[in-house]
């Protein structure tokens, strides 16, 4: 098909121009232009990423190549895209995602001025462009550039609001954290130059096994994971993505649920070859993936803030989906990166709406009641909140229940806490379905007089995304359920190998699933008589503990960012000004006063030191010609 | 004889602005746009021809040439010196300056020299060119500097002075030990030494070059000089003529001390790398912009410095690259400071604040060039550092990853900076005015120049293949 090849490059460049017409003409364009142009720009990446998954729905996988790059010595780095099944897939998340959110974002970001409009749909662009970037690159430098493009748009747009330094100082913790990430990923990206002489996927995977030692593969795999942990938030590097919540509601639902964080699991999943010689790598990145679904899902249980809860949901959910990874179910792992950008981006824009409402109030504890206000609002919410718990047949459920069975056939043990995370998911986020749309409404009069649904741009978005989040998961339903009924699995199957036969039975399959629905519908039940009675009590003990994050941002100022500005003082103050140049200015010191002593020179004049020097030269080389001839 | 006009043309340029009153700063940007015109015709010239070299008997009784060639690197530093000059120029159009002929003749010899430097294939031509490049900025410090510019030139003046010293005597002596008695490059390459004075006359040259670089611990003139110096020459300094030290390294020391660059690798690379850590950490903790840009780079320096001992082509090419793509970009990055200096009469950034709201062009400039500071993709410096860290992966795992910690600190002082400049509230007060059509010129030229080298690099690896090769050729000796 060389159709496909001709053609491919168009989904990246539409949105690259959409960034260029509103970032250089955002003095001139109007709001209304600048939406269309911004939305319009994706919508066409969409359609065509559509016709693109249409060609590579049999299997076919295609390589375009463009330009060298960077093309020296030996190595060539082409800037060249695949597109196969699984890009085909990320494709149409982000431009089907991104055109909603787009569309959302016009009406919501609507107060704004004219070319602040336009600068946050030119940053918007630019992200999408480059996360389009980063999953069609055909080779790690490409996917880098993506990457690093991503992680610049995540940062000005956490900013976006720059007059707030509370604001800016989120968007510099995301780009820095992004970036102790990003130098594992460059790691990598050397080693695999040293080791295999390219960064070509096609060719570094034909070369396995085999192409490289088994530690050499861990440490390949162990560098570009921690890439991940940066990107995708998990332990330690996931102090970020709370705190990126500052953009503003859209951004938090694109960026920060639905795309870029989950781009560490499109880089494992896209290294799947790698990662399966590296069993050191996978635990590694099993128990990682686990730690961080339950560690943010205990932080979530305490917060009170609707976008900070819902972060914390999304690194509990990321981790989840490493998990997945860790256990070698990469193609769960990208289900749920799926089913995931459905429900949390549909849950991140109920939230907006929500503050919209609420004239932008974020504290659950001051809402209450708003289903009777915002009856579009509250139940696309629901469906959210049930899909995310994991209730059948909404869409979480089928890859939620996926990742259990692929954790439980891995380790019991495993399996067992990972439930637990289910648990806690379905608890916290209920109780923040229940303290924002059930109960009395307890904030200020002026609020409630206020409160309204959202206009249609925003509710369209959010009742598609529901459907979404409802139907999403019946592209993966399990063997139990049909023959073939995992037909997400087989796309993915040219680029993610199907793993050899299930290890479970059917009963235990049924058994599984009935855990955990149960499990869940648990949860929800205890999320409901907790927030029957509302009372403002200050937290203690463990509450404390969780409402503060387990203290771990504190922990880091103490443990790495004081130390290393106290380095930096020290290098600064001591040994730079007392140090090094004491010295030299003895050195100085020196020749002046001798120079003083020979009455050559009466002050430290410049102009008279070259001239020395200068008749200091001749004198030399005329000595030297002197001795020599 | 065409090529001789590279360093001509701003040698007579340089001259006649001293008596060209006030049309001496007219003069000076057709002088260096002649030298850029005369750059691009010989650039599209094939490697092979004839123009590209020219030698004429200078000092005859020494047996010392006036020879001239424009090869790989040379290429490269000097499209860097004829492409800045004219965007200095541009940049600083709007300042006035105290005799102002002087200032420019001064300026323009400043160019003909580091035109010199960059053609020399001549040890004492190149030395002589060496010190025509320096002299011309003791002056331009010592007169047009900051309120502490006596002090600070003086330490400049120590530094390079003791650097200079150290290189002639290193000249003189292997001129001595060359089988027929010449300066030329190709005498001088195979000078014969013993094993000692190789060790010994290699750290001679080394110290020389690095202190012009500079790198750590042979650094600390840098941050004051840059400081104090008048804009426009910190712009040549930090630009183009730090990149003389580095020039010389691949011109001179590597050729003429093969086996000591090869055994003294890991302990210059421990150097670099430990320097790059240092001078970002301190770094971070600078409030005025320009010591903050000054010890960046350092860092960035010492990152090349680093990667040219590295034996590796890759590091190597990317050193080529970024020879011209941190000169361009730091230029940049004093253009904006110096039109925020002019304007608010303010450089401590915890004075400075919310400036984005008033001058929302300059501020989204500035964010591409400190982009291209923290080498982001498809930024110019991207590639770079990129194939430098490469090399030094090659070289040595670990030192590539302590090294990248600089790449983690880049991204925390550079952000920092930003956020202080131009993010946050107004502060009240201060005024300042968006970018003026003169200083945009130069500012978007720098701009574009980031992007277009960061997407497609390939015209710098086309121009310095021969000397990458040779290069190759001078570690498998």
């Amino acid at each position: 098909m060389i159709n496909v090849l001709h053609y491919a490059w168009l989904v990246p460049a539409f949105p690259l121009i959409g960034f260029l017409i509103n970032g250089l003409l955002r003095n001139s364009l109007s709001k209304t232009i600048t939406g269309i142009v911004g939305s319009g720009a994706i919508l066409l990446s969409f359609l065509v990423s559509c016709w693109i998954f249409v060609q590579v729905k049999n299997g076919n996988s295609y390589t375009a190549n463009y330009f060298d790059f960077i093309a020296v010595g030996k190595l060539s780095i082409p800037f060249a895209f695949q597109i196969d099944p699984l890009s085909s897939l990320f494709l149409l998340i982000i431009t089907g995602v991104g055109f909603l959110i787009h569309l959302y974002s016009t009406a919501y970001m609507h107060h704004e001025t004219a070319p602040h409009f336009a600068r946050y749909f030119a940053y918007l662009n630019l992200f999408v462009f480059s996360m389009l970037l980063l999953v069609l690159g055909a080779n790690y430098v490409i996917m880098f550039i993506g990457w690093e493009g991503v992680g610049l748009c995540s940062y000005l747009l956490i900013g976006y609001w720059f007059k707030n330094t509370e604001y800016n100082n989120a968007a510099k913790k995301a780009f820095v954290m992004n970036r102790i990430g990003d130098l594992g990923f460059l790691l990598a990206v050397f080693w695999m130059i040293l080791q295999f002489g390219t960064t070509n996927f096609s060719e570094i995977f034909s070369k396995l096994p085999g192409g490289a030692s088994a530690a050499v593969l861990t440490g390949i795999t162990l560098c570009l994971f921690v890439g991940a942990m940066g990107k995708s938030a998990q332990i330690p590097l996931y102090t970020w993505l709370p705190d990126a919540m500052a953009g503003p509601t859209p951004v938090s639902a694109l960026i920060h649920a639905a795309t870029m964080v989950t781009a560490g699991v499109y880089m494992i999943a896209r290294s799947n070859a790698l990662y399966s010689l590296a069993p050191f790598t996978m635990n590694v990145v099993a128990i990682i993936g686990l730690a961080t679904a339950i560690l943010a899902a205990t932080i979530a249980l305490k917060q009170n803030d609707i976008k900070k809860i819902l972060a914390y949901s999304t690194v509990s959910q990321l981790g989840f989906m490493f998990l997945a990874l860790g256990v070698g179910a990469y193609s769960t792992g990208v289900f749920h990166v799926m089913t995931h950008a459905f429900f949390k981006a549909l849950m991140f824009l109920g939230a907006g709406s929500v503050i919209h409402a609420m004239g932008g109030e974020q504290d659950i504890r001051k809402m209450g009641g708003l289903k009777s206000h915002m009856k579009i609002t509250y139940l696309t919410f629901f469906v959210g909140c049930l899909a995310i718990a994991g209730f059948p047949p909404f869409s979480g459920f089928f890859s939620k229940d996926a990742i259990l069975a692929a954790t439980y056939e891995h380790n019991k043990i495993m399996y067992g806490i990972a439930l637990f995370g289910a648990m806690l998911t379905a608890f916290y986020m209920f109780r923040l379905f229940f303290y924002t749309f059930f109960g009395k409404f307890r904030g200020t009069h002026e609020q409630e007089h206020h409160l309204h649904e959202s206009p249609a741009a925003m509710t369209i978005p959010l009742i598609v995304l529901a459907i979404l989040a409802t139907v999403g998961g019946f592209v993966g339903i399990p063997e139990v359920f049909a023959e073939h009924g995992n037909s997400l699995a087989a796309f993915l199957s040219p680029v993610i190998p199907i793993g050899e036969g299930h290890g479970l039975s059917h009963n235990e399959e049924y058994m599984l699933m009935g855990i955990a629905i149960v499990a869940v519908a648990a949860a929800v039940w205890f999320a409901f008589i907790k927030t029957k009675n509302i009372k403002a009590t200050p937290e203690e003990g463990l509450g404390k503990v969780l409402e503060n994050k387990w203290y771990i941002d504190e922990l880091y100022d103490a443990v790495v960012v004081k130390p290393t500005l106290w380095v930096g003082s020290f290098f600064n103050t001591v040994i730079e000004k007392s140090g090094i140049d004491k010295a030299v200015n003895g050195v100085g010191k020196m020749v002046q006063y001798s120079s003083r002593q020979l009455r050559l020179l009466q002050s430290g004049n410049v102009g008279n030191y070259i001239l020395i020097m200068v008749l200091a030269i001749i004198a030399i080389i005329r000595l030297v010609f002197y001795l020599k001839y | 004889m065409l090529l001789s006009l590279l360093i001509l043309i701003p040698l007579f340029t340089g001259v006649a602005a001293f008596f060209a009153g006030s049309q001496a700063k007219m003069l000076s940007l057709f002088g260096a746009l002649a030298t850029a015109a005369v750059m691009m015709y010989l650039l599209r010239l094939p490697g092979s021809s004839a123009l590209l070299m020219y030698s004429k008997p200078w000092v005859g009784s020494m047996n010392a040439n006036f020879s001239i060639a424009l090869d790989g690197i040379g290429k490269i530093t000097t499209l860097l010196t004829a492409i800045a000059f004219p965007l200095i120029f541009l940049s600083t159009w709007n300042n006035t300056y105290k005799d102002a002929n002087q200032f420019y003749g001064l300026m323009m010899l400043t160019m003909a020299g580091l035109m010199g430097v960059f053609l020399a294939t001549d040890a004492l031509l190149f030395y002589f060119f060496w010190e025509l490049a320096l002299i011309p900025t003791y002056f331009l410090c010592s007169k047009w500097g900051g309120e502490r510019r006596i002090a600070v030139s003086f330490k400049f003046f120590i530094y390079t002075f003791v650097g200079s010293l150290m290189m002639l005597i290193g000249i003189i002596y292997l001129y001595y030990k060359t089988p027929d008695q010449s300066f030329a490059w190709k005498s001088m390459t195979s000078a014969l030494l013993t094993p000692k004075e190789q060790a010994f006359f290699f750290w001679f040259f080394f110290v020389a070059f690095a202190i012009k670089m500079p790198i750590f611990p042979f650094h600390t003139w840098q941050p004051d000089t840059y400081e104090q110096a008048p804009t426009a020459t910190t712009m040549v300094l930090s630009g183009i003529m730090v990149k003389m030290g580095l020039f010389a390294v691949v011109r001179w020391l590597m050729p003429l001390f093969p086996e000591m660059s090869q055994s003294m690798a890991s302990p210059v690379i421990v150097v670099c790398i430990i320097g790059m850590l240092y001078a970002s950490l301190i770094a971070m903790r600078q409030d005025d912009i320009k010591r903050l840009v000054a010890y960046s780079s350092i860092a960035h320096i010492g990152l090349m410095c680093a990667a040219l001992f590295t034996k590796n082509q890759l590091a190597y090419d990317g050193v080529m690259i970024q020879l011209f793509s941190h000169g361009i970009n730091i230029i940049g990055m004093w253009m904006v400071v110096d039109l925020i200096e002019q304007q608010t009469g303010i450089r401590k950034m915890s004075q400075l604040g919310g400036l984005a709201q008033q001058a929302p062009t300059l501020s989204i400039l500035l964010v591409v060039i400190a982009l291209a500071n923290i080498a982001l993709p498809l930024t110019n410096a991207f590639v770079g550092e990129f194939l430098m860290f490469n090399g030094l992966f090659a070289f040595n795992p670990w030192y590539a990853a302590v090294a990248g910690i600089s790449i983690i600190l880049a991204a925390v002082y550079t952000l920092g900076m930003i956020q202080k400049v131009f993010y946050g509230q107004a502060v009240v007060g201060l005024k300042i005015n968006d970018v003026k059509p003169v200083e945009a010129i130069a500012l978007v030229a720098i701009v574009v120049m980031i992007i277009v080298f960061g997407v497609f690099p390939k015209p710098f690896f086309y121009l310095s293949g021969d000397t990458v090769n040779a290069l190759m050729t001078v570690i498998k000796k």
